[in-house]
């Protein structure tokens, strides 16, 4: 907390109650500036968790328990897309689903580290703050829907809508993507290494869009842009770090962005000032 | 929202029944207010089997009121004697419960129409499906409450579609339960997912042509719809194409034929389907945890995209 000065916020003269965020970034209160549910965990402690015969709350109680014993390497068996597993883990951790995850896999994350040996339903990784998920099959719709941060992949297609209001890191597409993705996206980056669908980046603020095949047509405010060096570069380092292959190189990739002025943000992404915070 | 599913066997006889009810009771909580089924079990050479009901089920969380008994079994017998005036010959029935009857029969013509219009001047009746194979049955509660019900889970044959409702533009009888069956037209049935905007419009174009709509449900002009087009001659996938362009709103919807099972998914995709495409079965439904209640091992799924139209055949 050194060097942070506490400021004057317009909720000063107000009388707050319960677990307000004035008193959660309250800087001269350091006990009380925790992170909730954050614990020290040992990447070589292994566990296996059967999901078979577990629904969604029970799952994500015994990941927290596995935190909280010092887990680092969590291994969920048979996850048969049941839905809304593995959310809201804000630890490091080495997280892997030995199979498929329905509907809102892994959203609200910040930290971990997930491996899904399957296929995931609509909006996985919903919110997510920081971290890399992998996903080896397809995704449905929505998939990173409102990411702020971190790395989400895909190896096969992503359905419609990838991307909607995304605030910050990047989504990487081995295959194709559906239409609307990038909707109203305002920060970030989205990489498809095929096609995209119809009404591509509808609605964009700010960000950009990688296009490695066509898409079936822009949206409303999504222009083509230039490709720079540095992008060039910045690609061929996540596809390396992915172990996505493409069909045509990095420099081939065409770039799309908002033609509009539309957003009156400051330069930082939310995962940056999340680290001044901390 | 409501959950909708679909199963396809190619070229064998299975335990669909038992297929579809594991499927829908996997996705229930996308709908728990009523259950149906359109099965298809081994094509009938000679005659055709008919599924009706003379009232509504008035369990507790029903919208309908109970009528007198003697009313029920009074409508019934005026149907039997309607199909005797057509010469329609009845040669097995069958009763679950004391409103819903399948009845096996003979017929001099291949055209229903005419016998359909006239079992349902009867008070309250309503045909739910006429085919050579096919058998809809829908009613409340979920999918096991209406398999156990009507004995499903032994039901043999190809191909089935089903539908897990929540009500929302209609209320909760079996009238409003999907799947439809495409009056007059033998085997056909649609279950659906979504709104539809422009169905008044829709409705009232297809009532002027003297088709007949027994609810109030937005779903059953799918299967009108579908009906008005395979009447003009143009097939099932073409039909489907048109539907896109020409229904209005967000949907997606499974539709069955004799022989065929489809789907498609609207312009915005809107609504959810998830597909799996093996070598002999392919099964499809609003969610895969519904696909995983018929295979437990990991396979090999996706999404179908906007605008899309897929037809498989037994």
């Amino acid at each position: 907390m050194a060097g942070l000065e506490k400021k004057s916020t317009a909720f000063d003269d107000e009388n707050l109650s319960g677990r307000s965020q004035k008193l959660f970034f309250d800087i001269t209160e350091e006990e009380n500036f925790t992170y909730y549910g954050n614990h020290e965990v040992d990447f070589n402690k292994r566990i296996e968790i059967d999901c078979e015969k577990l629904d969604g709350n029970q799952l994500n109680q015994k990941i927290r328990d596995a935190l909280r014993d010092g887990y680092g390497s969590v291994v969920i068996k048979n996850p048969g897309a049941k839905h809304a597993l593995g959310v809201g883990i804000l630890n490091k951790l080495n997280l892997i689903f030995e199979g498929s995850l329905g509907y809102f896999g892994v959203g609200c994350i910040d930290g971990p580290t997930v491996r899904i040996n399957g296929r995931v339903g609509w909006s996985c990784a919903e919110n997510m703050m920081s971290g890399k998920v992998v996903v080896e099959n397809n995704a449905g719709s929505c998939f990173g829907a409102a990411l702020r941060g971190g790395d989400l992949i895909v190896k096969g297609n992503a359905g419609a809508r990838t991307g909607i209001d995304m605030k910050g890191g990047t989504i990487l597409i081995g295959g194709n993507a559906g239409a609307y993705t990038g909707f109203m996206m305002q920060r970030g980056r989205i990489i498809v290494c095929g096609d995209v669908s119809a009404n591509m980046g509808d609605s964009m603020y700010d960000g950009i869009i990688f296009v490695g095949g066509e898409p079936k047509s822009l949206g409303t405010d999504c222009v083509e842009g230039e490709m720079n060096e540095h992008e060039v570069r910045w690609l061929e380092q996540k596809f390396k770090n992915a172990e996505i292959e493409t069909k045509v190189p990095a420099s081939k990739f065409k770039k799309y962005v908002a033609g509009r002025m539309l957003w009156n943000y400051d330069n930082l992404e939310p995962a940056e000032k999340k680290g001044i915070l901390g | 929202m409501c959950g909708i599913a679909g199963v396809i066997n190619k070229k064998k006889n299975v335990n669909v029944g038992e297929q579809m009810s594991l499927m829908l009771q996997g996705i229930k909580h996308r709908g728990p207010d009523s259950t149906g089924y359109a099965m298809y079990g081994k094509p009938k050479k000679d005659g055709f089997i008919l599924r009706f009901k003379v009232s509504e089920n008035v369990a507790e969380q029903s919208s309908s009121k109970a009528e007198d008994p003697e009313d029920l079994k009074d409508r019934k017998k005026q149907v039997d004697a309607i199909m005797k005036t057509h010469g329609a010959k009845i040669t097995k029935q069958s009763n679950s419960t004391p409103y819903a009857f399948r009845y096996e029969f003979t017929y001099k013509s291949e055209n229903l129409e005419e016998l359909a219009k006239a079992i349902e001047t009867v008070e309250n009746t309503e045909i739910l499906s006429i085919g050579k194979g096919l058998e809809l049955i829908k009613d409340l509660g979920d999918a096991t409450t209406v398999a156990d019900q009507y004995g499903l889970n032994k039901f043999m044959g190809t191909h089935g579609i089903g539908h897990t409702r929540m009500a929302t533009e209609s209320d909760v009888d079996i009238k409003s339960a999907h799947p439809y069956w495409a009056f007059p037209y033998q085997d056909v049935a649609v279950v659906h997912n979504g709104q539809l905007t422009n169905y008044w419009g829709n409705r009232r174009i297809l009532e002027r042509s003297g088709y007949r709509f027994n609810s109030n449900c937005d779903s059953e002009i799918i299967a009108v719809y579908i009906a008005d087009k395979m009447a003009k001659g143009i097939d099932l996938e073409q039909s489907m194409h048109d539907s896109l362009d020409e229904l209005d709103g967000v949907f997606t919807y499974i539709v069955s034929t004799k022989d065929q099972l489809g789907m498609a998914k609207d312009h915005m995709a809107a609504k959810p389907m998830v597909i799996y495409e093996g070598e002999d079965i392919v099964a499809c439904a609003s969610e895969e945890v519904a696909i995983r209640n018929i295979f437990p091992h990991e396979i090999k799924t996706y999404d179908p995209y906007e605008a899309e139209v897929k037809v498989w055949q037994v």
